[in-house]
């Protein structure tokens, strides 16, 4: 089994950070992970994006082209990535942020206003977490332990206060 | 062992360097290796080190020539532009007989070129790195855990034989997170120069004076000297290749790439066996001393090699001489900071046969 994961938005959205979350949940899943930042000039103020691979075998190219799973945080990484999405892969979109419909019909499209449930559960910053965890959901990549020993791992010491916040917004995705 | 834990190409090998005792960083930031100094700025005061920003490339790789000359481990990082830049200062410390250890995070060349990932330096650190006869040990690693576990056997082999030691990765590598573990219950323990007679660490009055220099204006002097390193070279050339042989047992063709491109081309070649094409990979491990034997045993049963690099196909004539041009050497490969992806590197394997 092999899951390339493509997570996409703004620089500020949390992008790698919830990469590095997903990472984790495969870690702690007993499986190989590797996790690829963009890093060009594209990250100031533009658009951001996280290669992220789950597997059961050793993995080789850690670049994601073309995604079994998509998350996406904005317009301009819906319409980029989205023709790269494998056939039989799912897509994450926050409907908040993107009003277009996929028009494909060979994938599964989720939409999730991410952003306003993030407002509404004063989560504010979190609709990445909320989005993850409808991915969580939909996928059953990782279950009850390993995502609160992952969210215990990637929120830093200084910041140990959110732990709870990211398990509810988490949670939130994963009901919705 | 520690538990695993996701880590940068680029902090891992920082960490790894503070636990092979690495004393002192000299460095200049620049994309895509500057993880490394952020990563010993926080972590050298630490464990009572000396991370130090110079004012340049220059300035750092001179400031190693004077650490390495007092016996201390040492450590500096840079990407491609920046190496060219110190390539004169390492000329005077391989010139000088003395162990260092340099970073190469490679990106997209020539001159300032680009930013993304690339292995276009491989002429630079195999075959000129400096003015004069000289080589620099030269490590490849292709793995976040290998990328930390290089520094050890780089310091150690560095102080073997009184040369500097490169490890080549790129930005794939430096940027890219994966599960990393370090032995938890091991002692930290910085470098002195204790078992290192020739350092100039001040003579007391109880010693003949330690002079390190590279300067010998007698031309029989310098000749002398010149080949007594390269007879300490043959011996490297004998006893340190380092390689990893990749289902080439029964290949038919056999895909050679080094570093982060190894990875792609194990990924193609399990495509290319999915489709009953005997492939495999052979990956160098260490790129000078180049591991002659080791490829003549990987390609014992092959028909073909095909060379695959983020370069213009810098390593072919390497893999052509090793194999003393026996079997026909093809290359496929990207260069400018584009990565290969295995469907690349799978369509040249059947373009030369492997699907027949």
């Amino acid at each position: 089994m092999t899951n390339d994961i493509l997570l996409a938005g703004f620089g500020g959205q949390g992008i790698l950070f919830i990469g590095k979350l997903l990472a984790y949940l495969g870690l702690y899943g007993g499986k190989q992970v590797s996790w690829l930042p963009s890093y060009g000039p594209e990250m100031r103020g533009g658009t951001c994006n996280c290669s992220v691979c789950v597997s059961d075998d050793p993995i080789g190219s850690p670049l994601v082209l073309e995604p079994d799973l998509l998350l996406v945080m904005n317009t301009p990484s819906y319409d980029k990535f989205i023709g790269s999405l494998k056939a039989g892969g799912k897509c994450f979109i926050d409907s908040a942020l993107i009003d277009t419909k996929c028009d494909r019909s060979d994938v599964d499209c989720y939409y999730v206003p991410a952003t306003q449930l993030a407002n509404e559960n004063q989560l504010k910053g979190m609709a990445n977490v909320i989005l993850l965890g409808k991915l969580i959901k939909e996928t059953g990549i990782a279950s009850g332990e390993v995502i609160e020993k992952a969210v215990h791992k990637v929120v830093p010491p200084k910041k140990a206060n959110l732990v709870e916040a990211n398990l509810k917004a988490l949670k939130i995705g994963m009901e919705y | 062992m520690s538990e695993l834990t996701l880590m940068k190409g680029n902090e891992a090998l920082a960490e790894a360097a503070i636990r092979a005792g690495c004393k002192c960083f000299f460095g200049y930031p620049i994309t895509p290796q500057t993880e490394i100094s952020a990563y010993l700025s926080k972590r050298m005061p630490k464990v009572g080190g000396v991370f130090l920003q110079a004012e340049s490339e220059i300035a750092a790789i001179n400031m190693i020539y004077g650490c390495a000359g007092s016996g201390i481990r040492c450590m500096t990082s840079s990407s491609s532009p920046g190496i060219s830049l110190k390539t004169e200062g390492i000329s005077y410390i391989a010139g000088a007989d003395l162990p260092c250890v340099i970073i190469n995070v490679q990106r997209g060349g020539p001159g300032l070129g680009g930013i993304q990932p690339s292995q276009a330096d491989y002429w630079q650190v195999t075959h000129a790195l400096g003015h004069g006869d000289f080589h620099a040990l030269v490590f490849a690693p292709s793995t976040v855990q290998e990328m930390a576990d290089t520094v050890q056997k780089a310091f150690d082999l560095a102080d073997k034989y009184r040369m500097p030691a490169v490890i080549l990765a790129d930005g794939l590598l430096g940027q890219m997170m994966e599960p990393v573990a370090f032995d938890e219950d091991a002692e930290i323990k910085l470098s002195d120069a204790s078992n290192k007679p020739w350092a100039a660490t001040g003579h007391q009055n109880k010693r003949k004076h330690n002079i390190i220099n590279s300067l010998y204006l007698q031309a029989e002097e310098l000749e002398e000297k010149v080949r007594q390193r390269f007879e300490r070279y043959e011996e490297v050339k004998a006893k340190e290749t380092m390689a990893e042989c990749y289902k080439t047992e029964d290949a038919d063709i056999v895909v050679a790439a080094y570093g982060s491109t190894a990875r792609l081309a194990k990924s193609a070649v399990e495509l290319a066996r999915k489709e009953g094409i005997k492939a495999g990979v052979f990956r160098p491990i260490t790129l000078w001393p180049y591991p002659v034997k080791e490829i003549n045993e990987a390609c014992k049963n092959a028909k073909k090699v095909l060379v695959t690099e983020m370069s213009m196909g810098q390593m072919v004539d390497d893999v052509k001489l090793a194999l003393e041009c026996r079997l026909p050497v093809e290359f496929v490969g990207r260069t400018g900071g584009v990565i290969p992806s295995p469907a690349e590197i799978l369509n040249k394997i059947k373009e030369m046969g492997g699907d027949r």
